[in-house]
């Protein structure tokens, strides 16, 4: 990695390098020029770390690099350090993140545009390592921005693009990138890295403004409020979430000029939507098998696409349910699950079936829960459940959630 | 070699205050406060920013000196000021402090040495953010006073006893009643000697009170001046936890050091100074008062029998005959005892 670091600083075009995940969000750190860092160990999301440690003792990343005691501090402390205006990173995976809760529950509600990173893992107990999207989720109402990636090229461009979303004055809120562990996290591929000079014309200084706290700015910061003020605070996150949307697509627009890669819409990716009469829609290194599986139903004729969020928080319902209206039945495939919630179905699945309600157009959703703890979500996987989905666009009764992959 | 030990940014050099008459007259921490009649802990966070100076950010995490100092649109602090979760002060310095010196060492910020102390009270600080506090000690690279405001209860959530709670003291999770008259059985702990011992690269520690203001104030600009984590323990008669009449708060806070409870002691670099009334006492110039005239005059203790004062009493002697270290470190060794007569 020293090696793909260095041509940084002095090639003027980007390079490539083979490197995991991981290994390009802490490419990204040192791109953006990151000034306070906090690690603390779990697995998978740590491998990050492990190379911002490496960056850092090579010289290559000058930053303070902080080894917490716990998630909690590790979070409390990079929250800090942002509001007295310093550009951070942190991020964690499973109940390392649930441990570091309730500093993620004030990261947002102070305007903190902290960018995490998760390294999706399975919560305990029992102690799994791999994969499912839970921990990253328990934010989604908290004003945490989400963006799931599949792939480690999007992991180091979403960085990029989750520092400019994050701290523009119209949202200056968090933005947690989240990896499915393993899968992506520890998984390489060839990845292009830009030069520092285009991505200093990307990405502005972090520049906190009159919410810097600095003695020639004499400000309290989150004094005691009650039920007199509280609603109107909670109503200006809820408008600078409502503005991320737009500049969330203002700055996918300026990284497809500058850097030549253009992610078209920054929301969700389609692949072969345009005349699928069923799609299955999910998140994360699922669309591996997912478009695999699609190709082979392709050759046999069945009419299979696929959507796949990377958006999560803005949640573009109504853009989604638009495009979700044009096929004949739709299958949201969530790596979670919500105990007792509506259909019994997860998380994602909830979520698109509100968002579809008050459109036009309704087709029927069928929820599965697959690949839970990092289990391999498979092409016959993929295959029953795109099955099952033909069933219901020609009208056959199916059930609405389904656990796929699991022993009968 | 010079890469051993990181450099740590320069700290502003707060001179020692000699008397009362030396004392600033300026206030960084005014009015628009709601703290209760003769609230210790709110003379606290006005000294602790007066010894401070404008060049200042204070940290605070949750309880009594945030919710009762902070009312939205009524701050009373001048300096920069945040809030912090009731277990990051520890954190909440350090992220601070790591910041101001990335940012100066970037140029991303003009260099000067700027204060930065974050509070705790004692149920941040000795419960639930000790780790936190103790991890931010082992940082010499970076520059911030934790000062712990221990008023002995979670005074502002309804007097609940904490770890700094006195043995047997009546809390609201604590009530005496017809079957136990002693709820509360754990004994106080040694929060400044723990972190003093535990923490041998942390240059300054120390227990203050505020009935001694001016050796208060000094032992903050002590510890802002020092450089490096540094932590202050103070200890704050509070009128509505310790049930007493508010006009007595400073007497109370002398007979806490009168009675030996509430050694007074500092440690710079190492080194171990008794100050003020605790010297006298351990130099025997001065004479321990008994606990019971500290204990009586609360209404806390008001179910204490004899027996439970006398239990009191010799917890306290012990700490001045027996420990290691009178009032710091709570062991005695063997070897003393193995030493052949001389």
């Amino acid at each position: 990695m020293a090696q793909a670091v260095e041509k940084v600083a002095t090639s003027p075009k980007e390079h490539d390098a083979l490197i995991s995940g991981s290994e390009a969000i802490a490419v990204a750190c040192k791109l953006a020029d990151v000034d306070v860092i906090t690690a603390y160990p779990i697995r998978p999301y740590d491998t990050v770390m492990q190379y911002v440690a490496k960056l850092v003792s090579n010289g290559e990343l000058d930053c303070e690099y902080i080894v917490a005691e716990s998630e909690h501090s590790q979070f409390e402390i990079v929250k800090h350090a942002s509001a007295a205006g310093a550009r951070v990173f942190c991020g964690s995976s499973g109940v390392g993140w649930m441990y570091a809760f309730e500093a993620l529950t004030v990261t947002p509600a102070l305007r903190i545009p902290m960018v995490a990173m998760v390294g999706n893992r399975a919560l305990d107990d029992p102690g799994a390592f791999g994969v499912e999207h839970n921990d990253a989720l328990a934010v989604r109402d908290l004003g945490w921005q989400l963006v799931w990636v599949d792939n480690a090229q999007e992991a180091l461009d979403t960085a990029l693009i989750a520092y400019r979303v994050a701290e523009d004055r119209r949202v200056f809120l968090p933005c947690a990138i989240a990896c499915d562990g393993a899968f992506l996290t520890h998984s390489q591929s060839q990845v292009k890295i830009p030069p520092q000079e285009w991505v200093k014309r990307f990405l502005p200084p972090y520049n906190r403004g009159d919410l810097l706290l600095h003695p020639d700015n004499p400000i309290t910061v989150a004094p005691q409020v009650n039920e007199d003020w509280l609603m109107e605070i909670r109503k200006h996150n809820d408008e600078a979430m409502k503005r991320s949307k737009t500049v969330i697509r203002e700055a996918y627009a300026e990284f497809a000029k500058i850097f030549g890669r253009d992610y078209g819409n920054p929301f969700f990716e389609e692949y072969q939507t345009q005349d699928a009469d069923v799609v299955l829609v999910g998140m994360g290194t699922l669309s591996m098998p997912v478009k695999v599986a699609i190709r082979r139903m392709r050759a046999e004729g069945k009419k299979v696409g696929f959507v796949r969020i990377r958006w999560f928080r803005p949640f573009v319902a109504e853009e989604l349910a638009a495009t979700l209206g044009r096929f004949k039945a739709v299958g949201i495939i969530d790596r979670d699950f919500s105990f007792g919630s509506p259909y019994t179905s997860g998380v994602l699945a909830t979520e698109v079936r509100a968002a579809l309600y008050p459109a036009e157009k309704r087709p029927p959703v069928l929820a599965f829960i697959c690949g839970l703890g990092g289990r391999e979500v498979t092409v016959p996987d993929v295959q029953r459940m795109s099955e099952m989905l033909l069933r219901a666009a020609a009208g056959e009764r199916q059930p609405l959630t389904t656990w796929v992959g699991i022993r009968e | 070699m010079a890469d051993a030990i990181e450099t740590t940014l320069p700290t502003q050099q707060l001179e020692a205050m000699k008397g009362v008459k030396k004392v600033p007259l300026e206030e960084f921490f005014t009015s628009g406060h709601r703290t209760c009649q003769g609230c210790e802990s709110a003379l606290v966070m006005k000294l602790m920013v007066k010894a401070a100076g404008p060049r200042t950010i204070v940290l605070g995490s949750t309880g009594c000196m945030y919710v009762a100092n902070t009312t939205y649109y009524s701050t009373s602090w001048v300096v920069p000021w945040m809030h912090t979760q009731l277990g990051s002060s520890g954190s909440a310095g350090m992220g601070t402090a790591a910041a101001l010196k990335v940012l100066m060492r970037k140029g991303k910020m003009k260099e000067e040495p700027i204060n930065v102390i974050a509070f705790c009270g004692d149920g941040g600080g000795a419960d639930m953010g000790l780790s936190a506090i103790s991890a931010a000690l082992t940082h010499p690279q970076y520059n911030f006073l934790i000062l712990l405001y221990d008023n002995e209860s979670y005074a502002n959530t309804d007097i609940q006893l904490s770890g700094l709670t006195p043995y047997g003291a009546h809390t609201t999770f604590s009530p005496p009643g017809k079957a136990k008259r002693i709820m509360h059985r754990r004994w106080k702990k040694n929060v400044a000697g723990m972190l003093a011992a535990g923490h041998p690269e942390c240059r300054y520690v120390a227990t203050v009170d505020a009935s001694y203001a001016v050796e208060m104030m000094n032992r903050v600009r002590k510890a802002l001046t020092i450089g490096g984590p540094t932590f202050i323990h103070s200890l704050d008669p509070c009128p509505k936890g310790w049930d007493y009449d508010p006009m007595l708060s400073h007497e109370l806070g002398e007979l806490a050091v009168d009675a030996g409870v509430w050694p007074l002691y500092e440690v710079e670099n190492g080194l171990l100074k008794l100050y003020g009334r605790t010297k006298q006492i351990a130099e025997k110039r001065a004479r321990r008062k008994p606990v019971r005239d500290f204990l009586l005059k609360q209404g806390r203790f008001a179910h204490f029998t004899d027996d439970d004062i006398d239990y009191f009493q010799a917890k306290i002697d012990e700490m001045w005959t027996k420990w290691l270290i009178p009032g710091v470190i709570p062991f005695h060794t063997e070897l003393d005892r193995d030493q052949p007569p001389a």
